[in-house]
């Protein structure tokens, strides 16, 4: 027990939690004339320390800043996180390794389908088993349609914080429909649970591709519709233009990656570079920017919604027939109309569903270019059935060392716009 | 990645450069490459891997800290490099006690490992000499312990209200 209200404290550990939660970041910062970690200050004005977060519209969920300002300019930035932190990679190491698959979706929860992919082939890889090329092409379409629409919510919301509200319906039109079809596909709006370790959880529907289709044809105009809104505005451009600008080796430097790093005109793309689950069936193309403003990551990301739709388009042409998940027993639950006739199917589903399946002991590392940038689960096994260690490398957790560089020495309302176009998801970043 | 052949020699590289001592082994499982070596020479291998071998490792990305309960020493760090030119990766790997558990930050030789090594700090306890700001990052500034290690009980705090902030136990005061 902590020390009851008579003795007086002594160790900080005996004051209560409440009455000892003065930040020590707060008091770290010092005062106006101190220089502090990462910058040379040398103040004209007076100094102002404000708190921008954790419940603020524009941080995009529960990032807290803490600023230093002169007047209107930003002369440092510290950003805190963990307010969302739920210690799901600590509760994944008490789950059997199907069920991990339903933690680590949240995590990232505008990108869940590549949350599971990257999990799923971790422990492929461990299992050595190989993925039906149906599957993959499944696996690969569901994706692509994720990272639209996760690209169509960082629309939609960036443009808001920039003043524009109207694009937010629009864009929210378009991502309703995706989230129709992966309804149709696997009975959820959002974290499906639709990619399991071997494949994936169930074929496609019948009338779901002539869906996928009417999307497929749809979607190059409505992006067109969204650029026609925004290319021409004048407000939109004096925002982004020459904004936020980092330059490229200072943010492979920090480990950035994905349209950040893209649109500072560095290739690089994993679907490209290191293709996994059949990315290197598909013609597409890698789009990159010039300058990298706030601008070019606009562009970028425009680009690889339409560099998606070009993919599903393919996949869904190409789909081979066949499996759509492998039919190792040990690792996949049988078909349910075997469970009435055969018995070692019923003794195989009770296996997986009471304990699980084992894998073998190792550890593997397993990167996937999600929609802001790779993103990597690293799974520790110690041949039980359940993970001894999973660990996400989520890139809006390492991204999010940009800011910095991008806001300090600007603006505040610029600020808000490299935090729209950072497009940090807290989810990710605190897990 | 390189295969198995290729990781013998960057170990042989390694040890010529910088003794023998300093590569604790090697191990090459399920395509992935991973060079062990001895935790005080964390920062000498990787400053080496990223700027002086032959076929250098400039980009880190992604640090992973990981227990190993029964085993000893315990605790795990992992560094994953990658070369964007040869689209390859390597992963380095050391192992620290928990009583002994100080490795070497290498956050001056690639920026990015700040908010992983302070993640590593925070969730095992491992600490990073030489980091410029070594705080906790995602559970509170003022807790105790190191939530990922095994030891650690999953749920073993009660919730904290304002009310019973006086009474509650903490987990490990209990």
């Amino acid at each position: 027990m902590t020390s009851s209200s008579d003795t007086t404290p002594q160790s900080p550990l005996d004051v209560p939690y409440r009455e000892r939660e003065e930040s020590v970041t707060i008091q770290r910062m010092g005062g106006a004339g101190e220089p502090v970690y990462g910058t040379e200050l040398e103040p004209t004005t007076e100094l102002f320390t404000i708190n921008m977060g954790p419940h603020h519209p524009a941080t995009h969920g529960v990032l807290r800043l803490l600023l230093t300002l002169e007047g209107e300019v930003v002369r440092e930035l510290v950003p805190l996180m963990g307010y969302v932190h739920t210690g799901i990679e600590k509760s994944c190491e008490d789950q059997s390794y199907w069920k991990v698959i339903t933690f680590v979706e949240r995590m990232d929860y505008l990108a869940y389908y590549f949350n599971a992919l990257t999990f799923c082939m971790a422990v492929e890889r461990l299992l050595e088993e190989e993925v039906p090329s149906r599957a993959q092409y499944l696996r690969v379409i569901h994706c692509e349609l994720c990272r639209i629409q996760s690209h169509l919510f960082w629309l939609g919301t960036s443009i808001l914080d920039l003043g524009a509200m109207s694009l937010l319906f629009y864009a929210n039109r378009e991502r309703d429909r995706i989230l129709d079809l992966f309804e149709m596909s696997s009975g959820q709006r959002m974290h499906t649970r639709y990619f399991q370790v071997g494949g994936v959880f169930e074929d496609i529907p019948p009338g779901w591709d002539r869906k996928l289709r009417e999307f497929v044809r749809d979607m190059p105009g409505r992006i067109d519709q969204y650029e026609a809104i925004l290319d021409k505005n004048e407000i939109f451009l004096q925002r982004t233009k020459h904004v936020g600008v980092v330059p490229r080796d200072h943010l492979i430097d920090l480990g950035v990656t994905g349209p950040l790093l893209r649109a500072a005109g560095e290739p690089w793309d994993l679907r490209k570079a290191m293709p996994y689950s059949s990315y290197d069936h598909f013609e597409f193309n890698v789009p990159i920017g010039t300058i990298g403003d706030h601008y070019d990551r606009y562009r970028v990301r425009m680009q690889e919604m339409r560099e998606s739709v070009k993919i599903i388009e393919q996949a869904i042409d190409g789909l081979p027939e066949g499996p759509y998940i492998t039919d190792n027993r040990k690792v996949a639950l049988p078909p349910r109309y075997e469970l009435a006739t055969s018995m070692e199917a019923l003794i195989h589903h009770f296996k997986l569903v009471t304990e699980g399946f084992r894998v073998p002991p190792g550890e593997v590392y397993a990167p996937i270019e999600s929609p802001r940038g790779e993103l990597g689960c690293f799974v520790v096994s110690d041949g039980s059935s359940k993970p001894s260690r999973v660990h996400m490398r989520d890139p809006s957790f390492v991204n999010l060392q940009a800011l910095r560089a991008m806001g300090e020495g600007g603006l505040v309302a610029d600020l808000i716009a490299s935090i729209a176009m950072l497009d940090p998801i807290l989810g990710g970043v605190d897990r | 990645m390189p295969d198995a052949t290729g990781l013998e020699l960057i170990a042989a590289e390694v040890r010529e450069r910088l003794g023998d001592e300093v590569v604790a082994g090697t191990s090459y499982f399920r395509e992935q490459a991973t060079l062990e070596v001895a935790p005080r020479s964390v920062h000498d291998v990787l400053s080496f891997l990223k700027e002086e071998a032959s076929e250098p490792w400039p980009r880190l990305m992604s640090v992973h800290g990981c227990d190993y309960l029964p085993d000893e020493p315990r605790l795990g760090v992992h560094y994953q490099l990658l070369s964007m030119e040869r689209t390859d990766r390597l992963n380095v790997k050391t192992r620290v006690g928990v009583e002994e558990a100080e490795l070497p930050s290498v956050v001056d030789l690639f920026a990015t490992a700040d908010y992983q090594e302070r993640e590593v700090y925070d969730m095992f306890g491992v600490v990073f000499a030489g980091h410029p700001d070594l705080r906790r990052i995602l559970m509170p500034e003022d807790y105790e312990g190191h939530p990922q290690r095994r030891d650690f009980p999953m749920g073993g705090e009660d919730v904290l209200f304002t009310f019973n902030e006086n009474q509650m136990p903490r987990w490990y005061d209990k």
